[in-house]
């Protein structure tokens, strides 16, 4: 009955976004249907709410009645893995999807009471037809209601390796993030059709932008993380095409983060900004195509359908098309906006968008060139890891190298040598640093040296441009600590994610430069070097889990002698899917990660039994993952600004007008 | 369902490619060989170098490699022996060629166009500043005109 009920709701959602388009569409100039119109938006959502909550029901009750749940789950996986299989689908995660996007729709409607009326009426009618697209999507193509005429008694899925909480909570922030930047997009596209585009819109395309960002932020994080402990081999990132889909709305969301201050501070730059506005969501769309036509070879084939594939192509080529087409009809028609100098905030801000939008090129050329090389001349060719870590890599480094220097200049006209003056500390101590890690650190590596230099600039940079607010050492103690109290949370903001960037540069130069790989058969008893540290296997045993055999060792990790930890890796067979998996075991030590697995039972040189142990020592590997979480940080203290936040303009100039 | 494929494939691809049964003598001679690795699509993988890989066309490709590198072969010989026979689909690193220059020399095109326009668009003159030949006639002749 409640599936029904799902099923039902989720074809009312459909038309009620049809009505949501209608009214707001009408309501451009009449605020009483503009009104009825934000009612169907939150209708809309709520229909989805009651769709997701009924498919998750059919998920954790094992209604095995459902076709989806058959597939995606299985009676004897733990609830929270129950729960996560109701987004672990093609249909599920197009619900989820659709979820978001009329959640962000109906939340247009409610933060939007700023905003002007016409402009929110459209922005809502935009955001209606995004829905209408995606939610026949999936009524038609993609119902995960659909009931079965003979109930099996077991479900099919029971995957070991996906029951794990980082996978769990990894597609609904990803989904949030993606889906965020739909709203940027109605916007967008809703200031195209109304013809104006100013600071007071930019002004709205940030917090939806930070908010989408932050979200998508975290979303990558925890993916790369749950692949960095669950696949074994110790890795965090492979340029799969599937994460480089994650990635380009990620660096477009980036570059439209920075350009949107331009647009909004000093009226510059409009085009541009409504340019990357339609591109975020337009590379999001392109993500959820890739990702689910199979059209690209992938690690990570996810629910792969080249039919569907191909509606979702549809879909991308109809919205992306029609909002591109709109912008390349309306944009000449737009004010170019104040001037600026070539040393400026506003040049640095370019200069930062040049390297985002070319690095997210790079990504999108190194990802499609299999497919355009193969249309061309037939050929096929591969494009991994080696091709990118050679030109995404020096374009990043290159924006990296100028970044501190923005937020030292001044809008309109800055003052390089100025800029210079304030930043020569944070630069000494980047080349100490990295003159100290070419000394030190073994084996002697110039480019990873050079890479941590990088990464100090970034984290020394961004303590400079707090030093330089507050104007510590230069003003008496009182003023700083007036100005430290005073300083806006956007300044604190962009402070912490540029810091964020730099320790996640420290982090990567130093784990895949120096990281030690050991691979050796080991006897009871015996030990083995792992660079500073010695692992001794110390005893295996047989551990009988609730629905795995797994075969367990105890390694002593330790260092000078003494023992600093006890890793049990596991190495597991689950008899339902009779899948074997290895559980790793992580040793963290400060920054550092020692980090262990257990391989197959193997007989020494003299016949006594062995085990294969396999283990890496990755220095300064959990920056890689905090950096990012501070990047995401820095993007949720912005947004807590009371500058980004709704209502504030309209707060102040009420107040204005009673004074 | 979800990410199955990458899941088969992990279950079998523990850092095969540093199995201590396989390694060459010569720990430079290894080292160039994992560096190739790294360079060597798995060809019935997913998307994997046969460093990751542990299939079993990996593990023979790996066997293959380190042969040609024990036989004294260098890097550039033994990826252009993995190409005739395989094709340019072997090689992660697609190579420099005239086929793939737009791959290649995309991003740099990317950064100068940038850089060009960036630098139009800081020299540009202030509209509103200049006013066209029409104005100024028009604003000769409203001179002209006095409120006596």
């Amino acid at each position: 009955m409640i599936v029904e009920i799902g099923s039902l709701c989720l074809v009312l959602a459909l038309v009620l976004s049809l009505a949501q388009i209608l009214l707001s569409v009408a309501g451009s100039d009449r605020p009483l249907l503009a009104g009825a119109g934000e009612g169907a938006a939150t209708a809309v959502f709520l229909a989805l709410c009651i769709v997701f909550g009924a498919l998750i029901y059919a998920f954790v009750t094992s209604d095995f009645s459902v076709a989806n749940v058959v597939a995606n789950s299985h009676s004897a996986k733990p609830l929270l893995y129950r729960v996560a299989g109701a987004w672990g689908s093609h249909e599920g995660s197009m619900v989820l999807w659709c979820l978001a996007l009329t959640g962000f729709g109906a939340a247009v409607g409610w933060f939007g009471r700023d905003l002007p009326a016409d402009l929110r009426a459209r922005t809502i009618a935009v955001q209606g037809c995004l829905g209408v697209l995606f939610l026949a999507y999936t009524v038609f193509a993609s119902n995960p209601m659909v009931r079965l005429s003979e109930v099996p008694l077991e479900g099919r899925s029971l995957n070991p390796l996906l029951q794990d909480p980082a996978l769990a909570f990894h597609p609904p922030l990803l989904y949030l993030g993606y889906v965020g930047f739909s709203v940027v997009f109605s916007l967008a596209v809703a200031a195209l059709i109304g013809g104006r585009v100013d600071a007071a819109w930019a002004r709205w395309v940030r917090p939806w932008t930070l908010a989408a960002w932050s979200l998508l932020t975290v979303g990558i994080t925890l993916g790369s993380f749950w692949a960095y402990y669950e696949l074994g081999w110790g890795g965090w990132w492979f340029w799969d095409p599937v994460e480089n889909a994650s990635f380009m709305p990620w660096l477009i969301g980036a570059a439209l983060l920075h350009s949107a201050v331009v647009t909004e501070k000093r009226g510059a730059l409009p085009g541009w900004t409504l340019f990357l506005a339609l591109s975020a969501f337009t590379f999001s769309m392109l993500g959820a195509f890739l990702v689910r036509s199979g059209v690209l070879t992938s690690v990570h084939a996810f629910a792969v359908d080249p039919t569907r594939g191909m509606l979702l192509l549809a879909i991308l080529g109809v919205t992306a098309g029609a909002a591109f087409a709109l912008f390349a009809w309306r944009a000449p028609s737009l004010a170019p906006g104040g001037l600026f100098a070539p040393v400026s905030r506003e040049s640095a801000i370019v200069l930062n968008n040049i390297v985002l939008t070319a690095a997210t090129m790079t990504v999108l050329l190194g990802t499609l060139y299999p497919l355009i090389r193969e249309a061309v001349d037939g050929n096929t060719v591969s494009v991994g890891p080696p091709f990118f870590n050679l030109t995404f890599t020096p374009v990043m480094l290159l924006g990296m190298a100028v970044l501190p220097f923005g937020p030292m200049l001044a809008w309109k006209r800055g003052d390089a040598i100025g800029a210079a003056q304030r930043l020569w500390v944070a630069a000494l101590l980047a080349v100490g640093a990295g003159l100290l890690a070419l000394a030190l650190a073994s084996p002697r590596k110039a480019l990873a040296s050079a890479g941590l230099a990088v990464g100090f600039w970034l984290v020394f940079g961004a303590a400079a441009e707090i030093v330089e607010r507050v104007r510590l050492f230069r003003a008496p103690w009182p003023e700083v600590r007036r100005r430290l109290t005073g300083l806006p949370r956007g300044a604190w903001g962009s402070s912490l994610a540029h810091c964020g960037l730099g320790l996640f540069v420290l982090g990567a130069c130093f784990e895949t430069a120096w990281k030690i790989e050991l691979a050796e058969v080991m006897a009871p008893n015996s030990r083995v070097a792992l660079g500073k540290y010695e692992l001794e296997l110390k005893s295996s045993s047989v551990v009988d889990g609730p629905n795995f055999l797994a075969e367990e060792g105890v390694i002593t990790v330790l260092k000078a002698n003494r023992p600093v930890c006890e890793a049990r890796p596991q190495r597991r067979f689950y008899p339902a899917g009779g899948q074997t998996t290895q559980e790793v075991a992580i040793c963290a030590r400060g920054l550092d990660q020692v980090y262990i697995t257990l391989g197959e039972r193997r007989a020494m040189a003299d016949g006594r039994p062995g085990w294969l142990v396999r283990a890496y020592f990755n220095p300064w590997v959990q920056l890689i993952f905090l950096g990012p979480m501070l990047m995401a940080l820095g993007g949720g203290v912005s947004l807590s600004d009371r500058r980004m936040r709704f209502g504030v303009g309209r707060k102040a100039s009420a107040k204005a007008a009673a004074t | 369902m979800m990410r199955m494929a990458l899941l088969v494939c992990a279950l079998f691809c523990i850092a095969a490619a540093s199995d201590p049964a396989d390694r060459l003598p010569d720990p430079a001679s290894e080292a160039r060989a994992r560096a190739l690795f790294q360079e060597v699509r798995c060809l019935v993988c997913q998307n994997e170098s046969i460093d990751d890989s542990d299939a079993e066309l990996a593990a023979d490709l790996r066997k293959v490699v380190r042969e040609k590198i024990a036989g004294g072969m260098s890097d550039a010989q033994v990826r252009s022996f993995l190409v005739d026979r395989y094709g340019e689909f072997v090689l992660l690193k697609p190579t420099f060629s005239a086929a793939n220059l737009i791959l290649w020399l995309a991003p740099l095109a990317v950064i100068l166009l940038g850089l060009g326009l960036l630098f139009a668009r800081t020299r540009q003159a202030r509209p509103a500043e200049a006013l066209s030949p029409e104005e100024e006639a028009r604003l000769a002749q409203l001179s002209q005109i006095r409120p006596d």
